[in-house]
C-alpha cells in the first residue's frame, strides 16, 4: 500500500533512495534523502517539545531554500498543516494570514516580517550548529494547545492563501488526502522515475509546489530549488536547467516565455528536458508554438485547475503544434478520480458542447476556506445526490472529443453595446501581433454609466506603437465592439508573487 | 478645400485624438485614416461624434450618415459637416 500521508512520501523514499540527492539549492548545497528526512525530524521533534501536534497550523515565512522543504516536511510529521507565506511580502498581509488561520509557531528568519507580536520569538530553536536551520527562529501565534492526535489522510495538510476578491487572501484547505490524490494521479500518468531532475520554481505559497514537491520526492528524483530572483532572469533560468540537467519543468506560460527573450538561447544545451508542464495562465499560442520550436523533444502538457481543486484537467500539446492553430491549446481532459460538468447559472448542465462554468467534485477537490462560512456557501454546489462541486469560476466548452476548451474567467465577461465581451478572447487576438509579447484586457467603468475596454501592451516593434494601426489590427482580428476603447504601452506588464499578469495592479495604474 | 473646410477638420481632429484615440500622435492621424472601416469608431462613437457635431456647429446628422460612407475619414467629415453648415 502506497503513502496515506504526504510526508510518507520522503520517508518512504528514504528507505529506497537513501543516498540519493533529493534536493539541490544551486550554488549553496546538495543533500540526501537521508539528510533531509534528518532536518525533517529535527524541526518535527523541536515543535513536538513545544507542543505543535495534530491539529494546528504552522506557517513558513522563509524564502525558497533546504530549511523551507525540509519545514515543511518536519511540520507535516509533527501533525500539523503548514501555512506558507511569500516571504517579501508585507508583514501586515502575512500577519493577517497568520492570524486568521491562527498557527501555533511561524518558521521564520526574519520575525518582524511575519506580521505577529515578536516579544517571544525563540532564537535557534533547532541548534545552533546546524548548517542549514541555525539560523531559523520560531515566532509564536495566537492559537491554543493542540490536541495530540495523529494525522490521517483526512486532516489538513496544508493552506494556501490566494487573493480573495473582497481584498483580503482567503485560506484554501487541502488534506493529505487531496495532495495525494493529485500526486498519484502525477505518478500514473507521467511515470517519472528516480533519475529525472525536478524544476521547483513555483514558491511553496503557490499551488503549483504541489507536484514539484511531492512528485519529486515520491520518485526518488532531485527536486532543483529556483529561488525567486533567479527565477525571473531568462540566462539565469536558460544556465540552470543545463547545469542542472533538469528533465521535468513546471512553471507558469510567462516564465516559460522570458527564455524566448533570449537571443543566444541555441548556445545552451537543453536536451535533457523531457517534460514541460505549464499551468496557471493561458500560453499565448505564438509564445507556446515557439518555445515548440525551440525545445521540440520535450513532452507539453497544459495542467488546469485552481488551488481549490489541485490541477483537475490536463493536455498534452500535440508535437509539432499544427500550423493552423491560432486559439490557445484546451485544458484537456479530466483527470482520472475527478469529475467535471459544465453547469449553467441556475446549476443545470448545460447541452453538449455549450458554454458554462466548469464543476469539479473528487478526491483532489479542497473541503473549503478556512474560517470562511460564507464564502464556502457560494463556492460550492451541493447536487440532488449530496454530491458536494467546486465552482471553479472558470467559463468552458467541451468539445465533441472531450476535450474542455477554457473560455474566459466568469467575472472577466463583460456586456458591452449588449454584447457579452470575453476580455481574454481580447487578449488572444492581440497576442497574434508580432509585435505585442504582452497583452492584458481590462473593463473599466465610464462616466456614463457604461464600460470601456482598455488594453494594457507590452510592444516590442522596432517603431512608437500606433493607437490607430492598433485598432485596426483589432478590427482585422475581433468584431468592432470588442475593440479596446483605450491602449496603454508598458514596458512590461506587473506581475503576482505567482508569475501571473496582475489585473489589480493594472486596474491600480489606470 | 475652403479655409473653412479646413478650420473644420483641425476642429474634428481634435475632437477625434481626445475622444477615440487618447495618447496618439497627433500627426499620425492623417485626413485619409479610416476612422470607422480602421476600428477607431464603433457605432456608439459615430453617435458621440453627432452630438458634438450638434452642439459645436448647431448642424443635425441623419442616422444614415453616421456610416462609413459619410464620415470614415477627417476629410470626409470637414466636407459633411461644410455642407450642411452652407445648407
Amino acid at each position: 500500500m502506497g503513502a496515506q500521508l504526504l510526508h510518507e512520501l520522503l520517508e518512504d523514499s528514504v528507505g529506497r533512495h537513501a543516498d540519493r540527492v533529493a534536493v539541490v539549492e544551486p550554488d549553496v548545497a546538495e543533500i540526501s534523502y537521508t539528510e533531509l528526512n534528518r532536518l525533517a525530524n529535527t524541526i518535527c521533534e523541536t515543535l513536538r517539545a513545544n507542543g505543535v501536534g495534530g491539529g494546528d497550523r504552522v506557517g513558513i515565512h522563509i524564502s525558497k531554500s533546504i530549511a523551507s522543504l525540509a519545514s515543511i516536511f518536519g511540520i507535516l510529521k509533527c501533525g500539523a498543516a503548514y501555512v506558507p507565506v511569500d516571504s517579501t511580502a508585507p508583514a501586515a498581509r502575512n500577519g493577517f494570514i497568520f492570524t486568521d488561520c491562527a498557527v501555533r509557531f511561524v518558521i521564520s528568519r526574519n520575525p518582524e516580517g511575519t506580521g505577529l507580536d515578536v516579544s517571544g520569538a525563540i532564537s535557534h530553536p533547532f541548534g545552533d550548529d546546524d548548517k542549514f536551520l541555525s539560523d531559523l527562529m520560531l515566532v509564536p501565534g495566537a492559537s491554543e494547545k493542540s490536541a495530540e492526535n495523529v494525522a490521517d489522510a483526512s486532516d489538513l495538510a496544508y493552506i494556501l492563501y490566494t487573493s480573495g476578491s473582497t481584498g483580503k487572501p482567503k485560506g484554501v484547505m487541502l488534506t493529505h488526502g487531496n495532495g495525494l490524490a493529485f500526486v498519484d494521479w502525477c505518478s500514473d500518468t507521467f511515470a517519472p522515475n528516480e533519475e529525472d531532475r525536478f524544476s521547483s520554481h513555483a514558491p511553496f505559497h503557490f499551488d503549483l509546489s504541489i507536484l514539484d514537491i511531492y512528485l519529486s520526492i515520491k520518485h526518488g528524483a532531485r527536486l532543483v530549488l529556483i529561488g525567486e530572483d533567479a527565477g525571473r532572469q531568462p540566462k539565469t533560468l536558460a544556465s540552470l536547467i543545463a547545469d542542472e540537467r533538469i528533465s521535468i519543468w513546471y512553471s507558469t506560460p510567462s516564465i516559460l516565455r522570458l527564455l524566448l527573450e533570449i537571443k543566444d538561447i541555441d548556445a545552451y544545451d537543453h536536451s535533457c528536458l523531457r517534460i514541460v508542464f505549464f499551468a496557471g495562465e493561458v500560453f499565448p499560442i505564438k509564445h507556446l508554438r515557439a518555445l515548440t520550436e525551440l525545445w521540440p523533444h520535450p513532452r507539453y502538457f497544459n495542467l488546469y485547475g485552481p488551488t481549490e481543486t489541485n490541477v483537475c484537467t490536463y493536455y498534452e500539446v500535440p508535437m509539432p503544434l499544427p500550423a493552423k492553430r491560432d486559439e490557445p491549446v484546451p485544458i484537456g481532459i479530466v483527470c482520472s478520480g475527478d469529475t467535471a460538468v459544465v453547469m449553467d447559472e441556475q446549476d443545470q448542465e448545460v447541452s453538449q458542447g455549450a458554454e458554462g462554468e466548469l464543476y469539479i467534485t473528487g478526491p483532489s477537490v479542497t473541503s473549503g476556506y478556512w474560517n470562511l462560512p460564507e464564502r464556502n456557501a457560494v463556492a460550492f454546489h451541493t447536487d440532488a445526490a449530496g454530491t458536494k462541486w467546486y465552482k471553479t469560476g472558470d467559463i468552458v466548452r467541451q468539445e465533441d472529443d472531450g476535450d474542455y476548451i477554457y473560455i474566459s474567467r466568469r467575472d472577466r465577461m463583460i456586456k458591452r453595446r449588449g454584447y457579452r465581451v470575453e476580455l481574454g478572447e481580447i487578449e488572444s487576438a492581440l497576442y497574434r501581433h508580432d509585435s505585442i509579447t504582452e497583452a492584458a484586457a481590462l473593463a473599466i467603468p465610464d462616466e456614463d454609466g457604461g464600460l470601456i475596454v482598455k488594453a494594457f501592451i507590452n510592444w516590442t516593434g522596432e517603431e512608437r506603437a500606433s493607437i490607430i494601426k492598433l485598432k485596426r489590427f483589432c478590427m482585422e482580428n475581433l468584431p468592432a465592439y470588442m475593440i479596446p476603447d483605450r491602449f496603454s504601452v508598458q514596458p512590461a506588464l506587473p506581475k503576482t508573487s505567482t508569475d501571473k499578469i496582475d489585473y489589480q495592479r493594472l486596474k491600480e495604474m489606470d | 478645400m475652403t479655409e473653412n473646410a479646413e478650420s473644420i477638420k483641425g476642429t474634428v481632429k481634435e475632437y477625434v485624438l481626445s475622444e477615440f484615440l487618447p495618447g496618439e500622435d497627433p500627426d499620425a492621424l492623417e485626413d485619409d485614416t479610416p476612422l470607422i472601416t480602421g476600428g477607431i469608431m464603433d457605432s456608439i462613437a459615430t453617435v458621440k461624434f453627432s452630438l458634438f457635431v450638434e452642439e459645436k456647429y448647431g448642424v443635425e446628422l441623419q442616422a444614415h450618415e453616421l456610416s462609413a460612407d459619410y464620415i470614415d475619414t477627417l476629410s470626409a467629415m470637414g466636407t459633411l459637416i461644410e455642407s450642411k453648415l452652407g445648407e
